[in-house]
């Protein structure tokens, strides 16, 4: 037999590989991270909204010193034209009392700080290493092979937590090639802006008060898109979100939708007078339940954006990362009791994962990414529709209200036909739930 | 931190840097410097160092204004090796209290400067860029670049002496101001078998240690030249001009050239009348070398080169088809 | 053979840029990098470890922060790493930088062993001054080997080393005996790319620290109060401002030029 380095290997050190890492160590398993970045984080420099809940359970109130920016007490939506806005959502008091709904952070701080405490518990994290291939023996993976030279490690399991991209996945035949209508090439910005500035235009009270904005509609020329704005200490993160396949079929250049968007009448007041500090690409799976691939094989699990875990409707990411990171992790300890690493055993982590909100979220969602790609009207004329109505309805000019409804219900039949809109609703209602 | 009598040191010294039987330029700068500060300080300027024959430089030092000269010779001197230096010059200073001392910040100077210091407990300012005398208590105010030139510093010290400083060739001018200088011979003795460092060997690269801080026009090159061949066109239009050529760091790190002809921080410091960066990027630690030439002109092909901020004119175009056009017309315009 | 390397930490100059209206550097944002010109002793050391045996040491004096760019020396395959740090070192100048380096090296030399080669970079890229490496030298009283580009010989019986450093217009070998201090240019190795157990390695060693409690430091000796020069005012230069862009065809651009350089040619004898 040869030397076994350490008990597990986990590559990627974001959230899902440092959630598993931390359960691991503190088990006290010998598990090693492998990190390609400088440092954890490094390679997400910004901002993004962390919900509590799947951390807490982990490291029971960790909000209290991690480095977090503000916790969020108001999340709205807004249907954006050319030139008008609707806006919907949901501000609460509840959101404003301990323990916190979730908080924007700033992913190359707070990850950071996330590994340093996996540290102590007693993982090694390694940095600026890349993996490059599991070795592969007898069909088992026993461990990773990395750009470094004696870059060899073996191990009982290899927990793959490479993001989006996952390599490791691809290259054991878990995941197929990504398409490009399953992921979504995300642009950000940080711009950064004084508290009391920040605090007035969305708002808040404080500083530690904070707002998110996520944004769609006919804006964006019925591309899948979801921009959004959050709101940090002293910059607001700004970014726009778009299919991939959508930004090919209509040419356009990500940076000049980010661009275009910040000038919208009703975004540019909330941004003006910043300056870009950082600005950042990086792609969201957003292929929803059905893109998940098996998360299992002998000697290998998949974790978070690897495994395709993204719930984009509701912009959660990382916390399902870190909820699979655990559940991987609580498996591994099992088969250790067992001595078995083999597919059969790790199996468990499939299910643990199909009982837990990670994938009952994604399921009932299932449908939607399918459902937006066929009807793309669903984008653009319902939510002009929307806009339009709200506007002819609020501006006073002479013509009476029922006469307005009447227009209103014209346009409906003109446009979708009534039995078409009752399809649609429907159908929508019936994917959605 | 030891309190000193700082009244007991007087006169301005200015290390007279040599090597094969000559005297570096910046010696030479420096004494005319050193004279101005004298003259503020109401004392001497005085020239000294150590070596084998140094006695024989008393005549162009005191065609430069030294006053006096102070030398110690020895045969087992006669290479510069930084600890009997060292301990000469410590043995000159410590007798005779100058209260500023000069050294020209090249590479000898600084291996020289930071380890005299240390042994007479004296501050110490690096590539100084600017002297003057703070006409309120006399202190000396020296001026240096950090941060690759991002930041300017004036440093002073106030409590000890005597005010140590390197300063870099080319920042001064040396203008003559004969005199006869006093010679100042000590005895110092040492041994070879005393000396724990050897030379075994010294290297000249072929080319001429070329001081590019005495051309007032610079046609300097970067990665943007292709390659080494590519040089030659700088070399034809400074030719034309009456200049000389530098170059990037980047062309250094290729081998395309010499590190003697390097602009910028980690090169030399130049202020031409004209300075000509053609395929020169313009990153911080180039235009720290050259900044304050009177004309910048910039040929690059990027329009957003960081060089076209600091350049009097811009050209944005192939320095390769930019470089042999000036050249040629300047050549009829010039040959006259 | 034991190696100590002398490294600091500082911002990344090449991203530092200046506020003009403030007359401040900005630093926010900018990585903390070891200075480059110490990255090279560290690769240095560790191969004539690799070559002879022995063990790196390396000494840090900066502020807490400062310890990634210890793990990162670590990660390039040093043994032992020593972070100094403490209130009372700041604002030293070079002087009381080297007596503090000093000082903290006596530490490591306790607790590690003997020293046989000192390393510090050229110079700081921050400071610029190059003073520190042969203040420590004269401090330690060792032979000060500075600019070199090449390690030409390691004796370990003769307890001699073999060095080409640079000269203005050349280079020199001068042989030293050991223990002496080199001070490094970046030609004069190629940092390689660690070997994955270096970096094992270094994520199991923890940075010791030490302060002016648990070493012989004479705090009267550092610090800004205990530093001979004193920075009398910081100042950004002056901005030249951004010139004229010359457009046309070639030949117009050059005539151009030429027309706005006659003037200085003229006064300068050359037409
Ligand atoms: C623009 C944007 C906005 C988002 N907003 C939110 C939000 O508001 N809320 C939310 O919950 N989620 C959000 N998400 C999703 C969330 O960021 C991800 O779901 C989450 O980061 C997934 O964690 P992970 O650990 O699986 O992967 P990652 O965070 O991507 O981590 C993977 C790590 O593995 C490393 N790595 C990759 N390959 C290798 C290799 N071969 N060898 C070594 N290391 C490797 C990488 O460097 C990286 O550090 C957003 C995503 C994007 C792109
Ligand atoms: C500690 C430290 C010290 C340094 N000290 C110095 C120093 O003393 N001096 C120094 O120069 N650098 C120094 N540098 C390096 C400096 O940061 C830059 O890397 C270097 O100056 C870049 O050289 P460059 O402009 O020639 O090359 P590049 O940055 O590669 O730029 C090449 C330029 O040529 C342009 N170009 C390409 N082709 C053409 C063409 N055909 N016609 C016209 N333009 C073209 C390109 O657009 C580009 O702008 C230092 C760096 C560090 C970290
Ligand atoms: N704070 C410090 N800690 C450790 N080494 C230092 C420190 N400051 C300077 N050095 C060393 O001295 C060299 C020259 O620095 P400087 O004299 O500041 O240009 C650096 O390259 C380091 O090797």
């Amino acid at each position: 037999m040869r030397k076994k380095d350490f008990d597990v290997v986990i590559v990627g050190a974001g959230p899902a590989g440092l959630a598993a890492g931390y359960v691991l160590a503190k088990a006290k398993v010998n598990v090693a991270i492998i990190e390609r970045g400088t440092f954890p984080g490094s390679k997400n420099v910004m901002g993004g909204i962390f919900y509590r809940k799947a951390l807490d359970d982990l490291m029971p109130d960790f909000y209290k010193e991690a480095p977090l920016e503000r916790h969020i007490i108001e999340q709205k939506l807004w249907l954006i034209s050319e030139d008008s806005v609707f806006s919907t959502g949901i501000r609460s008091e509840k959101f404003n009392k301990e323990p916190y709904n979730c908080f924007s952070v700033f992913r190359a701080k707070f990850d950071k700080w996330f590994a340093q405490k996996v540290q102590e518990a007693g993982a090694l994290i390694i940095n600026e290493t890349v993996v490059k291939d599991p070795i592969v023996e007898n069909g088992k993976v026993v461990g990773v092979r990395t750009d470094r030279p004696d870059g060899d490690l073996y191990c009982d399991c290899v927990i793959a937590a490479d993001g989006v991209n996952s390599f490791l996945a691809k290259s054991l035949g878990l995941r197929e090639k990504i398409t490009p209508n399953k992921v979504a090439i995300a642009v950000k910005e940080i711009i950064g802006l004084p508290e009391n500035v920040i605090n007035d235009r969305f708002g808040v009270s404080n500083d530690s008060e904070g707002v998110t904005i996520e944004i769609t509609g006919p804006y964006f020329e019925g591309m899948e898109t979801m921009a959004f704005i959050y709101t940090n200490k002293n910059s607001v993160s700004i970014g726009v979100g778009t299919i991939i396949e959508d930004i090919i079929e209509h040419k356009v250049n990500p940076n000049d939708l980010i661009e275009k968007f910040k000038t919208h009448p009703s975004i540019a007041p909330l941004i003006a007078g910043g300056e870009t500090k950082e600005y950042l690409a990086h792609m969201i799976p957003e292929g929803g339940y059905y893109a998940v691939p098996k998360l299992y094989t002998d000697g290998f699990m998949v974790t978070g954006d690897a495994a395709m875990l993204v719930n984009s409707v509701h912009r959660e990411g990382s916390n399902l990362a870190i909820e699979s990171g655990k559940l991987a992790a609580r498996t591994y300890l099992e088969a250790r009791e067992k001595g078995d690493f083999s597919a059969k055993s790790l199996s468990a982590y499939q299910t643990k994962m199909e009982e837990s909100f990670v994938l009952k979220d994604l399921k009932m969602y299932r449908n939607l990414p399918h459902l937006l790609e066929e009807k793309r009207y669903l984008l653009t004329k319902y939510p002009q529709l929307i806009i339009d109505s709200m506007y002819n309805i609020y501006n006073v000019d002479g013509v009476s209200k029922p006469d307005k409804i009447k227009a209103i219900k014209e346009r409906l039949k003109k446009d979708f036909g009534y039995w078409n809109l009752a399809k649609d609703m429907f159908t929508l209602w019936r994917k959605l739930g | 931190m030891i309190k000193q009598d700082i009244t007991q040191y007087k006169n301005v010294w200015v290390f007279i840097e040599h090597n094969e039987g000559k005297i570096e330029r910046v010696s030479l700068e420096l004494l005319s410097k050193g004279a101005e500060l004298a003259k503020d300080l109401g004392c001497e300027v005085c020239a000294f160092t150590v070596g084998d024959k140094v006695e024989q430089f008393a005549k162009e030092v005191g065609e430069y204004g030294a006053k006096k000269f102070y030398i110690i010779e020895n045969p087992v001197l006669k290479e510069y090796r930084t600890e009997p230096w060292r301990d000469a010059i410590v043995y000159l200073i410590d007798k005779y209290k100058p209260e500023v001392a000069l050294i020209g910040a090249t590479t000898l100077g600084r291996d020289l400067a930071g380890t005299v210091a240390t042994k007479l407990s004296a501050g110490l300012t690096a590539d100084t860029t600017a002297l003057d005398i703070d006409p309120s208590n006399k202190n000396l105010l020296m001026t240096r670049p950090t941060f690759g030139g991002n930041l300017m510093a004036t440093i002073f010290c106030p409590d000890n002496r005597p005010q140590m400083s390197t300063v870099r060739p080319g920042v001064f001018k040396a203008v003559k101001n004969p005199t006869k200088p006093e010679i100042i011979k000590e005895k110092y003795d040492i041994t070879e078998d005393k000396i724990v460092k050897k030379i075994i060997e010294k290297v000249q690269t072929g080319e001429e240690k070329v001081n590019l801080s005495f051309y007032e026009v610079i046609v300097a090159g970067g990665k943007g030249m292709g390659k080494k061949e590519n040089l030659k066109l700088l070399e034809d239009l400074a030719n034309v001009l009456g200049g000389t050529w530098a170059v990037s760091r980047k062309v250094v790190q290729a081998g395309w050239a010499p590190q003697s002809r390097q602009v910028g921080q980690t090169g030399q410091t130049v202020h031409p009348k004209i300075y000509i960066a053609a395929g020169i990027s313009g990153a911080v630690q180039h235009v720290a070398g050259m900044k304050s030439s009177d004309i910048i002109i910039a040929i690059n092909t990027d329009p957003e080169a960081p060089i076209f901020e600091v350049a009097t004119y811009g050209i944005v175009g192939d320095c390769l088809q930019v470089l042999p056009k000036m050249t040629e017309m300047f050549k009829q315009k010039l040959v006259k | 053979m034991h190696s100590l390397v002398f490294i600091k930490q500082v911002p990344d100059a090449a991203q530092v840029r200046v506020d003009y209206e403030t007359g401040t550097l900005i630093r926010e944002g900018v990585p903390a990098i070891i200075n480059p010109f110490d990255t090279h002793a560290i690769e240095a050391a560790v191969q004539i470890k690799d070559k002879f045996g022995g063990s790196v040491s390396v000494l840090c004096m900066g502020p807490p922060m400062a310890d990634e760019a210890l793990k990162k020396a670590l990660a390039m395959g040093a043994d032992n790493v020593f972070l100094l740090s403490d209130r009372v070192f700041a604002g030293s100048d070079t002087l009381a930088t080297s007596y503090a380096l000093w000082a903290g090296a006596q530490k490591v030399i306790q607790e590690v062993g003997p020293v046989d080669i000192f390393w510090a970079g050229k110079q700081a890229i921050d400071g610029d001054t190059a003073q520190t490496g042969p203040g420590i030298a004269t401090r330690f009283d060792v032979p000060l080997v500075t600019y070199a580009v090449e390690i030409k010989e390691v004796d370990p019986q003769a307890r001699k080393i073999k060095i080409v450093r640079l000269l203005e217009g050349g280079t020199e070998t001068v042989e030293v005996p050991m223990p002496c201090l080199i001070t490094t240019e970046e030609t004069l190795n190629h940092i390689r790319f660690a070997p994955l157990p270096y970096l094992i390695k270094a994520a199991r060693t923890p940075v010791v620290l030490l302060n002016s409690s648990n070493t012989t430091i004479d705090a009267s000796q550092c610090g800004l109060k205990n530093s001979p020069t004193k920075v009398k005012k910081a100042f950004t230069p002056p901005k030249r401002e951004r010139g004229e862009m010359i457009e046309g065809s070639l030949d117009e651009i050059v005539n151009t030029v030429y027309a706005k350089i006659e003037p200085m040619l003229k006064q300068l004898g050359k037409v």
